[in-house]
Protein backbone atom coordinates (compact mmCIF):
# COMPACT_ATOMS: atom_id res chain seq x y z
CA UNK A 1 0.00 0.00 0.00
CA UNK A 2 1.49 3.70 -0.98
CA UNK A 3 2.23 5.95 1.57
CA UNK A 4 1.24 9.45 3.13
CA UNK A 5 3.05 12.32 2.93
CA UNK A 6 3.29 12.18 6.36
CA UNK A 7 4.53 8.75 6.60
CA UNK A 8 7.02 9.66 4.07
CA UNK A 9 8.73 12.61 5.56
CA UNK A 10 8.41 11.54 9.27
CA UNK A 11 10.00 8.05 7.44
CA UNK A 12 13.22 9.91 5.87
CA UNK A 13 13.07 12.11 9.14
CA UNK A 14 13.69 8.89 11.17
CA UNK A 15 16.06 6.96 9.11
CA UNK A 16 14.01 4.19 8.34
CA UNK A 17 12.67 2.80 5.22
CA UNK A 18 8.43 3.65 6.06
CA UNK A 19 6.61 4.50 8.76
CA UNK A 20 2.76 3.92 8.88
CA UNK A 21 0.04 5.90 10.75
CA UNK A 22 0.02 5.39 14.37
CA UNK A 23 3.29 4.36 15.03
CA UNK A 24 5.96 6.04 16.77
CA UNK A 25 9.04 7.29 15.48
CA UNK A 26 12.37 9.04 16.63
CA UNK A 27 12.40 11.53 14.06
CA UNK A 28 15.05 14.15 13.66
CA UNK A 29 14.38 17.78 12.63
CA UNK A 30 15.66 19.43 9.92
CA UNK A 31 15.12 22.59 11.88
CA UNK A 32 14.06 23.64 15.06
CA UNK A 33 11.69 26.94 16.00
CA UNK A 34 11.86 29.05 18.92
CA UNK A 35 11.31 32.94 19.41
CA UNK A 36 11.29 35.10 23.09
CA UNK A 37 10.30 31.65 24.55
CA UNK A 38 14.45 30.56 23.63
CA UNK A 39 15.05 31.81 26.97
CA UNK A 40 12.63 29.60 28.47
CA UNK A 41 13.28 26.59 27.16
CA UNK A 42 17.22 27.46 27.60
CA UNK A 43 16.58 27.17 31.64
CA UNK A 44 14.75 23.58 31.55
CA UNK A 45 17.90 22.71 29.03
CA UNK A 46 20.49 23.74 31.79
CA UNK A 47 18.39 22.10 34.15
CA UNK A 48 18.77 18.89 32.16
CA UNK A 49 22.56 19.02 32.92
CA UNK A 50 23.22 20.46 29.24
CA UNK A 51 25.44 23.44 27.97
CA UNK A 52 26.00 22.76 24.32
CA UNK A 53 23.14 22.64 21.58
CA UNK A 54 24.03 19.36 19.35
CA UNK A 55 23.05 20.82 16.30
CA UNK A 56 22.63 24.49 16.53
CA UNK A 57 22.94 25.10 12.93
CA UNK A 58 19.31 23.59 12.98
CA UNK A 59 17.99 26.21 15.23
CA UNK A 60 15.93 28.91 14.12
CA UNK A 61 15.45 31.91 16.67
CA UNK A 62 13.39 35.26 16.04
CA UNK A 63 12.60 37.97 18.65
CA UNK A 64 8.57 38.60 17.41
CA UNK A 65 6.20 37.56 20.17
CA UNK A 66 6.93 40.94 22.47
CA UNK A 67 9.05 42.84 19.77
CA UNK A 68 10.44 45.69 20.65
CA UNK A 69 9.97 44.78 24.08
CA UNK A 70 7.28 46.98 26.12
CA UNK A 71 8.70 46.46 29.19
CA UNK A 72 11.76 45.69 31.15
CA UNK A 73 11.31 42.16 31.94
CA UNK A 74 10.47 41.32 28.18
CA UNK A 75 13.86 43.23 27.42
CA UNK A 76 15.65 40.95 29.88
CA UNK A 77 14.25 37.98 28.59
CA UNK A 78 15.36 39.29 25.12
CA UNK A 79 18.63 40.09 26.26
CA UNK A 80 19.01 36.33 27.61
CA UNK A 81 17.64 35.11 24.38
CA UNK A 82 20.79 36.92 22.70
CA UNK A 83 23.12 35.83 24.91
CA UNK A 84 22.31 32.09 24.56
CA UNK A 85 22.62 33.22 20.31
CA UNK A 86 26.07 34.12 21.24
CA UNK A 87 27.00 31.37 23.46
CA UNK A 88 25.50 28.34 21.42
CA UNK A 89 26.65 30.01 17.38
CA UNK A 90 22.96 30.01 16.30
CA UNK A 91 23.32 31.59 12.89
CA UNK A 92 19.56 31.55 11.77
CA UNK A 93 18.83 34.34 14.61
CA UNK A 94 16.17 37.08 13.78
CA UNK A 95 16.45 40.30 15.29
CA UNK A 96 13.55 42.68 17.30
CA UNK A 97 11.76 44.05 13.28
CA UNK A 98 12.66 41.46 11.11
CA UNK A 99 8.77 39.73 11.73
CA UNK A 100 7.32 36.96 12.37
CA UNK A 101 8.84 33.64 13.19
CA UNK A 102 6.53 31.77 10.71
CA UNK A 103 6.60 34.74 7.52
CA UNK A 104 10.60 35.18 8.23
CA UNK A 105 11.85 31.75 8.32
CA UNK A 106 9.82 31.39 5.11
CA UNK A 107 11.47 34.38 3.39
CA UNK A 108 14.35 33.29 4.39
CA UNK A 109 14.46 30.60 2.53
CA UNK A 110 15.38 27.76 6.01
CA UNK A 111 11.63 26.14 4.83
CA UNK A 112 12.02 24.20 2.07
CA UNK A 113 9.87 20.97 0.65
CA UNK A 114 10.04 17.57 2.36
CA UNK A 115 11.76 19.14 5.26
CA UNK A 116 11.06 18.38 8.86
CA UNK A 117 10.12 21.84 11.28
CA UNK A 118 9.65 21.32 14.72
CA UNK A 119 8.86 24.45 16.52
CA UNK A 120 8.05 25.96 20.18
CA UNK A 121 5.28 27.77 18.83
CA UNK A 122 1.73 26.03 17.89
CA UNK A 123 1.29 27.56 14.71
CA UNK A 124 4.43 25.94 13.50
CA UNK A 125 1.82 23.84 11.01
CA UNK A 126 2.35 27.06 8.78
CA UNK A 127 5.30 25.47 7.35
CA UNK A 128 3.20 22.64 5.07
CA UNK A 129 2.52 25.57 2.46
CA UNK A 130 5.88 25.05 0.93
CA UNK A 131 5.62 21.34 1.44
CA UNK A 132 7.22 20.63 4.73
CA UNK A 133 6.18 18.48 7.45
CA UNK A 134 5.68 21.34 10.26
CA UNK A 135 4.52 20.25 13.72
CA UNK A 136 4.35 23.02 17.29
CA UNK A 137 6.23 21.03 20.13
CA UNK A 138 6.21 22.18 23.95
CA UNK A 139 9.05 23.94 25.49
CA UNK A 140 10.46 20.91 27.19
CA UNK A 141 10.44 19.01 23.76
CA UNK A 142 12.54 21.62 22.49
CA UNK A 143 15.00 21.46 25.14
CA UNK A 144 15.25 17.83 24.46
CA UNK A 145 15.36 18.17 20.53
CA UNK A 146 18.30 20.58 21.40
CA UNK A 147 20.30 18.62 23.71
CA UNK A 148 19.44 14.99 21.19
CA UNK A 149 18.94 16.41 18.08
CA UNK A 150 15.97 14.28 18.48
CA UNK A 151 12.24 13.77 19.29
CA UNK A 152 9.49 10.95 19.35
CA UNK A 153 6.59 11.58 17.16
CA UNK A 154 3.53 9.81 16.47
CA UNK A 155 3.36 9.15 12.62
CA UNK A 156 -0.35 10.55 12.15
CA UNK A 157 -3.19 9.47 10.22
CA UNK A 158 -3.70 11.77 7.29
CA UNK A 159 -7.45 13.50 6.25
CA UNK A 160 -7.88 15.01 2.84
CA UNK A 161 -9.61 18.18 1.82
CA UNK A 162 -10.46 18.53 -1.59
CA UNK A 163 -11.70 22.07 -2.81
CA UNK A 164 -13.13 22.13 -6.47
CA UNK A 165 -14.03 24.79 -8.56
CA UNK A 166 -13.29 28.71 -9.11
CA UNK A 167 -13.16 31.14 -6.07
CA UNK A 168 -15.83 33.26 -6.01
CA UNK A 169 -14.97 36.89 -5.99
CA UNK A 170 -13.81 38.43 -2.89
CA UNK A 171 -13.74 34.85 -1.10
CA UNK A 172 -10.11 34.19 0.28
CA UNK A 173 -8.65 31.01 1.62
CA UNK A 174 -9.01 32.95 4.98
CA UNK A 175 -12.93 32.49 4.30
CA UNK A 176 -12.39 28.79 3.13
CA UNK A 177 -10.50 27.99 6.43
CA UNK A 178 -13.07 29.68 9.04
CA UNK A 179 -15.92 27.53 6.81
CA UNK A 180 -13.62 24.28 7.31
CA UNK A 181 -13.24 24.69 10.77
CA UNK A 182 -16.80 25.90 11.62
CA UNK A 183 -17.87 22.61 10.09
CA UNK A 184 -15.10 20.13 11.10
CA UNK A 185 -15.24 22.07 14.96
CA UNK A 186 -11.84 22.50 16.93
CA UNK A 187 -11.38 18.72 17.23
CA UNK A 188 -12.11 18.31 13.53
CA UNK A 189 -8.40 17.34 12.25
CA UNK A 190 -7.16 16.23 15.68
CA UNK A 191 -3.92 14.54 15.65
CA UNK A 192 -4.44 14.49 11.77
CA UNK A 193 -2.16 15.30 9.10
CA UNK A 194 -4.12 17.71 7.15
CA UNK A 195 -3.53 17.52 3.18
CA UNK A 196 -4.96 20.14 0.87
CA UNK A 197 -5.92 19.51 -2.66
CA UNK A 198 -7.71 20.13 -6.05
CA UNK A 199 -8.07 22.48 -8.60
CA UNK A 200 -9.05 25.50 -6.28
CA UNK A 201 -6.13 25.05 -3.66
CA UNK A 202 -3.92 25.06 -7.06
CA UNK A 203 -4.92 28.06 -8.41
CA UNK A 204 -4.21 30.05 -5.28
CA UNK A 205 -1.27 32.58 -4.97
CA UNK A 206 1.69 31.58 -2.68
CA UNK A 207 0.89 34.35 -0.11
CA UNK A 208 -2.96 32.59 0.22
CA UNK A 209 -1.73 29.11 0.74
CA UNK A 210 0.51 29.76 3.78
CA UNK A 211 -3.26 31.12 5.72
CA UNK A 212 -4.55 27.10 5.21
CA UNK A 213 -2.17 24.91 6.88
CA UNK A 214 -1.54 27.63 9.42
CA UNK A 215 -4.81 27.89 10.43
CA UNK A 216 -5.18 24.12 10.94
CA UNK A 217 -4.00 24.60 14.31
CA UNK A 218 -7.25 25.94 15.45
CA UNK A 219 -8.61 22.32 14.40
CA UNK A 220 -6.24 20.24 16.36
CA UNK A 221 -3.96 19.38 13.42
CA UNK A 222 -0.34 17.99 13.92
CA UNK A 223 0.80 19.19 10.76
CA UNK A 224 -1.18 20.60 7.83
CA UNK A 225 0.12 20.32 3.97
CA UNK A 226 -0.41 21.61 0.45
CA UNK A 227 2.09 19.09 -1.95
CA UNK A 228 4.12 21.29 -3.57
CA UNK A 229 3.32 22.74 -7.53
CA UNK A 230 5.30 24.95 -9.86
CA UNK A 231 3.80 27.71 -7.86
CA UNK A 232 6.11 26.24 -4.38
CA UNK A 233 8.77 25.23 -6.29
CA UNK A 234 9.17 28.25 -7.96
CA UNK A 235 8.91 30.66 -4.40
CA UNK A 236 11.77 28.31 -2.98
CA UNK A 237 13.33 28.37 -5.57
CA UNK A 238 13.68 32.52 -5.49
CA UNK A 239 14.50 32.33 -2.00
CA UNK A 240 17.07 29.39 -1.79
CA UNK A 241 20.15 27.53 -3.89
CA UNK A 242 19.61 25.07 -1.36
CA UNK A 243 18.63 21.23 -2.29
CA UNK A 244 15.40 20.10 -1.24
CA UNK A 245 13.34 17.07 -2.26
CA UNK A 246 9.62 17.82 -2.63
CA UNK A 247 7.63 14.58 -0.89
CA UNK A 248 4.21 13.53 -2.08
CA UNK A 249 1.27 10.90 -1.14
CA UNK A 250 1.05 8.21 -3.09
CA UNK A 251 -1.67 7.78 -5.11
CA UNK A 252 -3.22 4.60 -3.30
CA UNK A 253 -1.99 6.21 0.20
CA UNK A 254 -4.50 5.48 2.83
CA UNK A 255 -6.37 8.76 4.14
CA UNK A 256 -8.85 8.49 7.23
CA UNK A 257 -10.88 10.71 5.46
CA UNK A 258 -11.58 13.05 2.68
CA UNK A 259 -14.00 16.23 2.97
CA UNK A 260 -15.18 17.52 -0.42
CA UNK A 261 -15.77 21.32 -1.36
CA UNK A 262 -17.13 23.34 -4.45
CA UNK A 263 -15.09 26.72 -4.34
CA UNK A 264 -18.08 27.81 -6.15
CA UNK A 265 -20.36 27.58 -2.63
CA UNK A 266 -17.98 29.23 -0.66
CA UNK A 267 -18.62 32.74 0.62
CA UNK A 268 -17.08 35.16 3.27
CA UNK A 269 -17.38 34.12 6.53
CA UNK A 270 -16.26 35.32 10.67
CA UNK A 271 -15.19 33.73 13.33
CA UNK A 272 -17.12 35.18 16.00
CA UNK A 273 -16.32 35.35 20.13
CA UNK A 274 -15.05 33.39 21.49
CA UNK A 275 -14.24 30.43 19.52
CA UNK A 276 -12.29 29.68 16.19
CA UNK A 277 -15.38 27.21 14.78
CA UNK A 278 -17.99 29.59 15.85
CA UNK A 279 -18.47 30.85 12.52
CA UNK A 280 -21.25 32.53 10.17
CA UNK A 281 -21.14 34.18 7.08
CA UNK A 282 -20.40 37.85 7.14
CA UNK A 283 -24.00 38.63 6.75
CA UNK A 284 -25.17 37.39 9.92
CA UNK A 285 -22.60 39.93 12.14
CA UNK A 286 -22.57 42.97 9.86
CA UNK A 287 -23.36 45.50 11.54
CA UNK A 288 -21.56 45.01 14.68
CA UNK A 289 -20.07 48.24 16.33
CA UNK A 290 -15.78 47.80 15.76
CA UNK A 291 -13.62 49.90 18.15
CA UNK A 292 -10.67 48.39 16.47
CA UNK A 293 -9.77 46.23 13.74
CA UNK A 294 -6.12 44.98 13.04
CA UNK A 295 -4.36 43.70 10.00
CA UNK A 296 -1.68 41.41 10.22
CA UNK A 297 -0.13 38.35 12.24
CA UNK A 298 1.54 35.32 10.26
CA UNK A 299 -2.40 34.40 9.25
CA UNK A 300 -2.80 37.19 7.25
CA UNK A 301 -0.08 39.91 7.15
CA UNK A 302 1.45 39.60 4.00
CA UNK A 303 2.16 41.84 1.31
CA UNK A 304 -1.48 40.16 -0.92
CA UNK A 305 -3.17 41.46 2.39
CA UNK A 306 -2.19 44.60 2.65
CA UNK A 307 -2.71 45.03 -0.75
CA UNK A 308 -6.67 44.20 -0.43
CA UNK A 309 -6.74 46.64 2.34
CA UNK A 310 -5.32 49.31 0.51
CA UNK A 311 -8.05 48.47 -2.40
CA UNK A 312 -10.50 48.96 0.44
CA UNK A 313 -9.63 52.27 1.80
CA UNK A 314 -8.75 54.05 -0.98
CA UNK A 315 -10.06 57.74 -0.98
CA UNK A 316 -11.98 56.28 2.05
CA UNK A 317 -11.34 57.67 5.79
CA UNK A 318 -11.31 55.27 8.78
CA UNK A 319 -14.55 55.56 11.07
CA UNK A 320 -14.35 58.67 13.99
CA UNK A 321 -14.22 56.49 17.07
CA UNK A 322 -12.83 52.99 15.67
CA UNK A 323 -8.55 52.39 15.07
CA UNK A 324 -7.10 50.61 12.25
CA UNK A 325 -3.97 49.03 13.25
CA UNK A 326 -1.90 47.50 10.65
CA UNK A 327 1.35 45.29 11.54
CA UNK A 328 3.15 43.84 8.43
CA UNK A 329 4.23 40.25 9.28
CA UNK A 330 8.01 40.64 8.43
CA UNK A 331 10.68 43.84 7.50
CA UNK A 332 10.23 42.54 4.10
CA UNK A 333 6.62 42.79 3.39
CA UNK A 334 6.79 46.07 5.00
CA UNK A 335 10.00 47.44 2.60
CA UNK A 336 7.45 45.79 -0.22
CA UNK A 337 4.33 47.61 0.61
CA UNK A 338 6.29 51.06 0.69
CA UNK A 339 7.14 50.24 -3.00
CA UNK A 340 4.06 49.45 -3.52
CA UNK A 341 2.64 52.62 -2.00
CA UNK A 342 0.06 50.79 -0.01
CA UNK A 343 1.54 51.94 3.10
CA UNK A 344 0.94 55.45 2.05
CA UNK A 345 -2.67 54.61 0.65
CA UNK A 346 -3.15 52.91 3.89
CA UNK A 347 -1.68 55.77 6.55
CA UNK A 348 -3.92 58.67 4.19
CA UNK A 349 -6.91 56.27 4.90
CA UNK A 350 -6.00 56.51 8.84
CA UNK A 351 -4.41 53.67 9.56
CA UNK A 352 -1.70 53.45 12.08
CA UNK A 353 1.43 51.18 11.33
CA UNK A 354 3.20 49.08 14.18
CA UNK A 355 6.86 47.32 13.57
CA UNK A 356 6.54 43.66 11.90
CA UNK A 357 5.98 41.14 14.71
CA UNK A 358 2.91 39.61 16.43
CA UNK A 359 1.61 43.02 17.76
CA UNK A 360 -1.52 42.15 19.52
CA UNK A 361 -2.37 39.12 18.19
CA UNK A 362 -1.25 37.45 21.57
CA UNK A 363 -1.81 40.50 24.24
CA UNK A 364 1.51 41.34 24.43
CA UNK A 365 1.20 45.01 23.29
CA UNK A 366 0.60 47.43 20.44
CA UNK A 367 -3.29 47.25 20.19
CA UNK A 368 -4.54 45.54 23.77
CA UNK A 369 -8.48 46.37 24.17
CA UNK A 370 -10.50 47.48 26.89
CA UNK A 371 -13.24 45.85 28.42
CA UNK A 372 -16.40 46.10 26.43
CA UNK A 373 -14.40 46.51 23.25
CA UNK A 374 -14.75 44.30 20.07
CA UNK A 375 -12.04 44.06 17.41
CA UNK A 376 -12.19 42.68 13.51
CA UNK A 377 -9.01 41.14 13.14
CA UNK A 378 -7.04 39.22 10.39
CA UNK A 379 -5.62 36.72 12.83
CA UNK A 380 -6.36 32.90 13.35
CA UNK A 381 -7.41 32.81 17.13
CA UNK A 382 -10.01 35.03 18.94
CA UNK A 383 -10.02 32.93 22.60
CA UNK A 384 -11.55 35.21 25.13
CA UNK A 385 -8.45 37.02 26.73
CA UNK A 386 -6.27 36.64 24.18
CA UNK A 387 -5.81 40.71 23.01
CA UNK A 388 -5.12 41.06 27.09
CA UNK A 389 -8.73 41.44 28.23
CA UNK A 390 -11.41 39.16 28.56
CA UNK A 391 -13.52 41.43 28.43
CA UNK A 392 -13.25 42.07 25.14
CA UNK A 393 -14.18 40.29 22.03
CA UNK A 394 -12.32 39.87 18.52
CA UNK A 395 -14.01 38.42 15.33
CA UNK A 396 -11.53 36.90 12.89
CA UNK A 397 -12.21 37.95 9.22
CA UNK A 398 -10.31 38.00 6.01
CA UNK A 399 -8.04 41.42 5.30
CA UNK A 400 -10.70 43.12 3.32
CA UNK A 401 -13.59 42.37 5.75
CA UNK A 402 -11.06 44.23 8.51
CA UNK A 403 -10.39 47.13 6.25
CA UNK A 404 -14.40 47.48 5.18
CA UNK A 405 -14.82 47.52 9.17
CA UNK A 406 -12.32 50.37 10.00
CA UNK A 407 -13.87 52.65 7.54
CA UNK A 408 -17.59 51.68 8.51
CA UNK A 409 -16.82 51.04 11.81
CA UNK A 410 -18.81 48.25 11.90
CA UNK A 411 -18.40 44.86 10.83
CA UNK A 412 -18.76 45.11 6.93
CA UNK A 413 -17.72 43.32 3.75
CA UNK A 414 -15.98 45.99 1.11
CA UNK A 415 -19.23 45.92 -1.21
CA UNK A 416 -21.32 47.61 1.66
CA UNK A 417 -18.97 51.16 1.33
CA UNK B 1 5.36 -2.92 34.38
CA UNK B 2 1.92 -4.23 35.61
CA UNK B 3 -0.81 -1.06 36.73
CA UNK B 4 -3.18 -2.60 38.57
CA UNK B 5 -6.22 -0.28 40.61
CA UNK B 6 -9.54 1.18 40.30
CA UNK B 7 -11.61 2.60 37.56
CA UNK B 8 -12.47 5.88 37.20
CA UNK B 9 -15.08 6.56 34.01
CA UNK B 10 -15.28 9.55 32.49
CA UNK B 11 -17.30 10.88 28.89
CA UNK B 12 -16.71 12.23 25.78
CA UNK B 13 -14.71 15.47 24.61
CA UNK B 14 -13.29 16.03 28.30
CA UNK B 15 -11.37 19.12 27.99
CA UNK B 16 -8.45 20.38 29.98
CA UNK B 17 -10.08 22.88 31.56
CA UNK B 18 -12.38 20.69 33.40
CA UNK B 19 -9.30 18.57 34.28
CA UNK B 20 -6.99 21.34 36.13
CA UNK B 21 -9.16 24.64 35.94
CA UNK B 22 -7.45 28.06 34.45
CA UNK B 23 -7.61 29.61 37.43
CA UNK B 24 -4.95 27.61 38.74
CA UNK B 25 -2.84 27.59 35.64
CA UNK B 26 -0.19 30.07 36.69
CA UNK B 27 -0.43 30.13 40.82
CA UNK B 28 -0.20 26.72 41.63
CA UNK B 29 2.76 25.09 41.23
CA UNK B 30 3.79 22.21 44.28
CA UNK B 31 3.08 19.19 42.97
CA UNK B 32 0.93 18.24 46.13
CA UNK B 33 -1.54 21.20 45.70
CA UNK B 34 -1.65 20.32 41.50
CA UNK B 35 -2.98 16.87 42.65
CA UNK B 36 -5.65 18.47 45.00
CA UNK B 37 -6.92 19.93 42.02
CA UNK B 38 -7.30 16.88 39.76
CA UNK B 39 -10.26 16.74 37.43
CA UNK B 40 -12.01 19.35 40.13
CA UNK B 41 -14.84 20.52 37.75
CA UNK B 42 -14.97 17.12 36.26
CA UNK B 43 -15.91 15.24 39.67
CA UNK B 44 -15.15 16.50 42.88
CA UNK B 45 -14.68 13.46 44.66
CA UNK B 46 -11.65 12.26 42.31
CA UNK B 47 -9.11 13.81 43.96
CA UNK B 48 -9.67 12.75 47.52
CA UNK B 49 -11.18 9.02 46.51
CA UNK B 50 -8.15 8.32 44.24
CA UNK B 51 -5.60 5.90 44.66
CA UNK B 52 -1.70 5.64 43.47
CA UNK B 53 -2.34 3.26 40.39
CA UNK B 54 -6.16 3.52 39.83
CA UNK B 55 -6.97 3.97 36.28
CA UNK B 56 -8.52 6.69 34.28
CA UNK B 57 -10.91 6.14 31.66
CA UNK B 58 -12.22 8.79 29.20
CA UNK B 59 -14.11 8.86 25.89
CA UNK B 60 -13.59 10.28 22.34
CA UNK B 61 -10.87 13.19 22.23
CA UNK B 62 -9.46 13.26 26.13
CA UNK B 63 -7.85 16.25 27.14
CA UNK B 64 -8.87 18.50 24.27
CA UNK B 65 -8.08 22.58 24.66
CA UNK B 66 -5.24 24.00 25.97
CA UNK B 67 -1.76 22.83 25.49
CA UNK B 68 -1.47 23.18 29.77
CA UNK B 69 0.40 20.05 30.93
CA UNK B 70 -0.67 20.33 34.30
CA UNK B 71 -4.18 18.52 33.04
CA UNK B 72 -1.76 15.96 32.37
CA UNK B 73 0.71 16.09 35.62
CA UNK B 74 -2.62 16.54 38.06
CA UNK B 75 -2.98 12.70 36.93
CA UNK B 76 0.90 11.60 37.36
CA UNK B 77 1.45 13.53 40.88
CA UNK B 78 -1.87 12.03 42.40
CA UNK B 79 0.15 8.68 41.36
CA UNK B 80 -2.46 7.80 38.53
CA UNK B 81 -1.51 4.26 36.73
CA UNK B 82 -2.88 5.40 33.16
CA UNK B 83 -5.45 6.80 31.27
CA UNK B 84 -7.30 4.30 29.03
CA UNK B 85 -9.33 6.22 26.18
CA UNK B 86 -10.75 6.10 22.85
CA UNK B 87 -9.14 9.08 21.74
CA UNK B 88 -6.51 12.16 23.08
CA UNK B 89 -6.05 15.60 22.05
CA UNK B 90 -2.72 15.46 20.96
CA UNK B 91 -1.05 17.94 22.93
CA UNK B 92 -2.41 15.77 25.66
CA UNK B 93 -0.88 13.23 24.33
CA UNK B 94 2.31 13.95 24.48
CA UNK B 95 2.55 15.75 27.40
CA UNK B 96 1.35 12.61 29.45
CA UNK B 97 3.94 10.17 27.87
CA UNK B 98 6.15 13.02 28.92
CA UNK B 99 5.39 13.30 31.97
CA UNK B 100 5.52 9.32 32.31
CA UNK B 101 2.04 8.61 32.35
CA UNK B 102 0.96 5.79 30.23
CA UNK B 103 -1.73 6.99 27.60
CA UNK B 104 -3.52 4.16 26.20
CA UNK B 105 -5.66 3.79 23.12
CA UNK B 106 -8.06 1.01 23.76
CA UNK B 107 -12.26 1.36 22.48
CA UNK B 108 -12.57 -1.93 22.92
CA UNK B 109 -11.69 -1.69 26.65
CA UNK B 110 -12.76 1.60 27.16
CA UNK B 111 -16.59 0.18 26.22
CA UNK B 112 -16.07 -2.38 28.31
CA UNK B 113 -14.47 -1.87 31.81
CA UNK B 114 -16.84 0.34 34.76
CA UNK B 115 -16.93 2.52 36.92
CA UNK B 116 -15.08 1.33 40.12
CA UNK B 117 -14.58 -1.92 39.15
CA UNK B 118 -10.46 -3.42 39.40
CA UNK B 119 -8.78 -3.45 36.59
CA UNK B 120 -5.28 -4.35 35.21
CA UNK B 121 -2.84 -3.13 32.79
CA UNK B 122 0.35 -5.34 31.43
CA UNK B 123 2.02 -2.54 29.56
CA UNK B 124 4.44 -5.08 28.30
CA UNK B 125 2.16 -7.83 26.91
CA UNK B 126 0.07 -4.86 25.94
CA UNK B 127 -3.40 -6.24 27.76
CA UNK B 128 -6.05 -4.25 30.25
CA UNK B 129 -8.03 -7.34 31.95
CA UNK B 130 -11.61 -7.07 33.90
CA UNK B 131 -14.23 -8.44 34.65
CA UNK B 132 -15.30 -8.28 30.94
CA UNK B 133 -12.43 -9.84 29.92
CA UNK B 134 -8.73 -9.29 28.23
CA UNK B 135 -8.17 -6.63 25.67
CA UNK B 136 -5.18 -6.07 23.65
CA UNK B 137 -4.08 -2.54 23.27
CA UNK B 138 -2.02 -1.44 19.95
CA UNK B 139 2.05 -1.33 20.69
CA UNK B 140 3.60 1.34 22.36
CA UNK B 141 6.40 2.67 20.89
CA UNK B 142 9.87 1.44 21.96
CA UNK B 143 10.36 5.40 22.80
CA UNK B 144 7.21 5.64 24.23
CA UNK B 145 7.54 2.43 26.52
CA UNK B 146 11.08 3.69 27.89
CA UNK B 147 10.08 7.28 28.33
CA UNK B 148 7.08 5.84 30.70
CA UNK B 149 9.11 3.34 32.55
CA UNK B 150 11.69 5.99 32.89
CA UNK B 151 9.47 7.94 34.69
CA UNK B 152 9.14 10.81 31.95
CA UNK B 153 11.00 12.45 29.18
CA UNK B 154 13.29 14.80 31.51
CA UNK B 155 14.51 11.51 33.45
CA UNK B 156 15.11 9.54 30.63
CA UNK B 157 16.97 12.57 28.64
CA UNK B 158 19.30 12.33 31.92
CA UNK B 159 19.72 9.47 31.78
CA UNK B 160 20.87 8.88 28.05
CA UNK B 161 23.19 11.90 28.36
CA UNK B 162 24.48 10.99 31.99
CA UNK B 163 23.38 13.78 33.91
CA UNK B 164 21.36 14.10 37.15
CA UNK B 165 17.49 14.45 37.50
CA UNK B 166 16.74 18.02 37.75
CA UNK B 167 16.40 18.63 41.97
CA UNK B 168 12.70 18.52 42.32
CA UNK B 169 12.08 16.45 39.45
CA UNK B 170 11.39 12.77 41.20
CA UNK B 171 9.35 13.99 43.73
CA UNK B 172 6.87 15.25 41.46
CA UNK B 173 7.25 11.94 39.23
CA UNK B 174 6.52 9.86 42.05
CA UNK B 175 3.61 11.17 42.34
CA UNK B 176 2.77 12.30 46.03
CA UNK B 177 -0.14 9.67 46.80
S1 LIG C 1 1.26 36.38 14.87
FE1 LIG C 1 0.01 35.53 16.51
S2 LIG C 1 -0.43 33.42 15.92
FE2 LIG C 1 1.29 34.15 14.65
S3 LIG C 1 3.13 33.49 15.74
FE3 LIG C 1 2.65 35.59 16.43
S4 LIG C 1 1.38 35.32 18.27
FE4 LIG C 1 1.41 33.34 17.20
Amino acid sequence: MGQTFAEKVLARAAGVPSTVAGEVVDARPDLALSHDNTAAIWRIFKGIGQSRVKYPERLAITLDHASPPPTPKHAQNHAEVRQFVAEQGVRHFFEVGRGICHQVLSEEGLVRPGMLILGADSHSTHYGALGAFGAGVGRTEMAAVWATGELWLRVPETVQVVVEGTWPAGVTAKDFALRLIGDLGADGGLYSSIEFTGSAIRALSMESRFVLPNMMAEMGAKNAVILPDEVTLAWVRARTGEPFTPVYSDPDARFAAVYRYDARTLETYVACPHTVDNVVPLSAVAGRRVHQAFLGTCTNGRLEDLAAAAQVVTGRRVATGTRFLVIPASSQVYMDALRHGYVATLMEAGAVFGPPGCGPCMGNHLGILAPGEVCISSANRNFRGRMGQPEAEIYLANPAVVAASAIKGIIAGPNDL
Amino acid sequence: MLIRGRVWKYGDSINTDVMFPGKYTYTVTDPVEIARHALEDLDPAFAAGARPGDIVVGGQNWGCGSSREQAAACLKYLGIGAVVANSFARIYYRNAINLGLPAITCPEAVAALQHGEMAEIDLERRMIRSAAGEFTFPPLSPTVLAIIEAGGLIPMLCRKLGTQVPEGYSKWSEGGG
